[in-house]
């Protein structure tokens, strides 16, 4: 189908940007489209104006600064995929992008984006909890700064209000040493996940955990943390009883039935995939420390 | 600027184009419908079944996902652009030799995706050339020839040093 009609905007700056989604009645903003067309042509989406960002060039940079690695809201996915401070700094963002839709989406498809259209299983929004990203947010009367744990309200709801955009993504980064995983099942390559995990783990001179992190995505409306875990998990020497026991607390969360997956399934899902990650993550933070 | 209808001047396969849109207009039906390049076709219009794909700049896209407004100033690589005066595209010799199109609604997606993928990989495996895929619905062929025609275009191109 084709979008309703609308009007087109197209500045070349964040403050027009947010001038015009400030003062417009029913404005979005666009950024790669890559889920806002798809909207827009069943018509789920009818906005009278649409404010493009793809010409706001200071909203597209990677930068990597005093122990953040920061997005702008417009950066394409394939940069960050194929960027080399990524790459080093926070490879999981870059394993997990291999499962976000297919090449032709993420040479469009933007981390902002995706972040700000919030699918429930979204990979970007899972490595977002695990890296505790600070998201800065903008609007007509200044800007305002939303920790990822606080950013999902519910089912594809961010606290992103009417006439604000997101600007930056600031990923925390973690120690060279860290080891991390990212596992998903889907129906088919490429589709949305039906259950996905991502982990990250540190270990101590002495073998033991010092840090871990693990987010679960597609189970709940929103991404989650197994936050229990991952502090039953510190201090702890890896083990198959200790992985086992984090993979047991991420299948107990309440999980999303629909018309394709059962909640349960999607509660097995997070058990097995949990182990996965969080085995490989420690499996590479062991590998990294014998060097 | 705000407005319902705006021009739009782009490069398409080395031509120029100028024509004023509606600005709803895809990129896909702008090619098909103003300047009547019919070889990018449209499938789904949502994204999903990869047969609208161009190349903008050499980066594969779904041309169905994107305004035609946006593709001002940009240089746009259709289907059609891929063979030259002197013959066809090497891909495109190997997608006849390999039978890796029955219908043909897939294969203009399917062309420009692989040849994006083939210049960033020269040598791939199998595995990858069904990755680079994954993106693009073929309901006749299985998949099989098109696979086996970009392997065999891959070697030929390597063996003759010619890039995709």
């Amino acid at each position: 189908m084709k979008p309703s009609p609308f009007s087109y905007h197209d500045p070349s700056t964040c403050d027009e940007a947010v001038d015009l989604l400030g003062s417009l009645d029913n404005a979005r903003p666009l950024s790669g489209g890559q889920s806002l067309f798809p909207l827009m042509h069943f018509r789920y989406v009818m906005p009278d104006h649409v404010v493009d960002l793809n010409g706001v060039k200071e909203l597209n940079y990677i930068r990597a600064q005093s122990g953040f690695l920061h997005f702008g809201a417009i950066t394409r996915q394939s940069q960050i995929e194929f960027s080399e401070d990524v790459g080093r700094v926070a490879p999981i963002v870059v394993e997990a992008l291999k499962y976000v839709g297919h090449r032709q989406t993420r040479n469009r498809g933007t981390i902002g984006g995706s972040l700000s259209h919030f699918d429930p299983t979204a990979e970007l929004a899972n490595v977002s909890m695990l890296h505790d990203a600070e998201l800065d947010v903008r609007s007509k009367s200044g800007q305002r700064k939303i920790a990822m744990q606080d950013f999902g309200k519910g089912f594809m709801t961010t606290d992103i209000q009417d006439g604000e955009i997101l600007a930056d993504i600031a990923f925390k980064v973690w120690g060279d040493g860290h080891g991390y995983a990212f596992e998903e099942v889907s129906k088919r390559r490429g589709d949305f996940a039906i259950t996905a995990v991502g982990a990250m783990a540190e270990l101590g001179p002495d073998g033991a955990i010092q840090r871990a992190a693990i987010a679960v995505s597609g189970v709940a409306p929103v991404p989650f943390r197994l936050a229990a875990a991952e502090q039953a998990l510190a201090g702890q020497r890896p083990s198959h009883e200790l992985i086992r026991m984090a993979a047991i607390e991420a299948s107990k969360a309440e999980a999303m039935s629909d018309a394709h997956v059962d909640a349960s399934y999607r509660q097995h899902l997070a058990r097995i995939l949990t182990y996965r990650a969080l085995e490989r993550a420690l499996k590479r933070a062991a590998e990294k420390q014998r060097g | 600027m705000a407005e319902q209808r705006r021009k739009v001047a782009t490069s398409v396969n080395g031509k120029d184009y100028e024509r004023e849109v509606d600005v709803r207009l895809s990129l896909a039906d702008f090619l098909r419908h103003e300047i009547g390049l019919t070889g990018t076709h449209v499938g789904c219009e949502h994204g999903v079944c990869g047969a609208c794909t161009i190349l903008i700049d050499g980066q594969s896209v779904r041309s169905c996902l994107i305004l035609a407004v946006q593709a001002t100033n940009q240089t746009i690589v259709t289907v059609e652009g891929l063979a030259t005066p002197q013959g066809m595209h090497p891909l495109q010799e190997a997608f006849w030799e390999h039978h890796a199109l029955q219908c043909g609604f897939c294969t203009p997606g399917m062309l420009t995706t692989l040849v994006a993928f083939l210049r960033e990989n020269s040598d791939p495996t199998e595995a990858e050339v069904r990755d680079a895929i994954s993106g693009n619905l073929c309901r006749c062929t299985g998949y099989q020839g098109i696979v086996a025609a970009t392997l065999d275009a891959a070697r030929k191109m390597l063996a003759a040093g010619e890039k995709a």
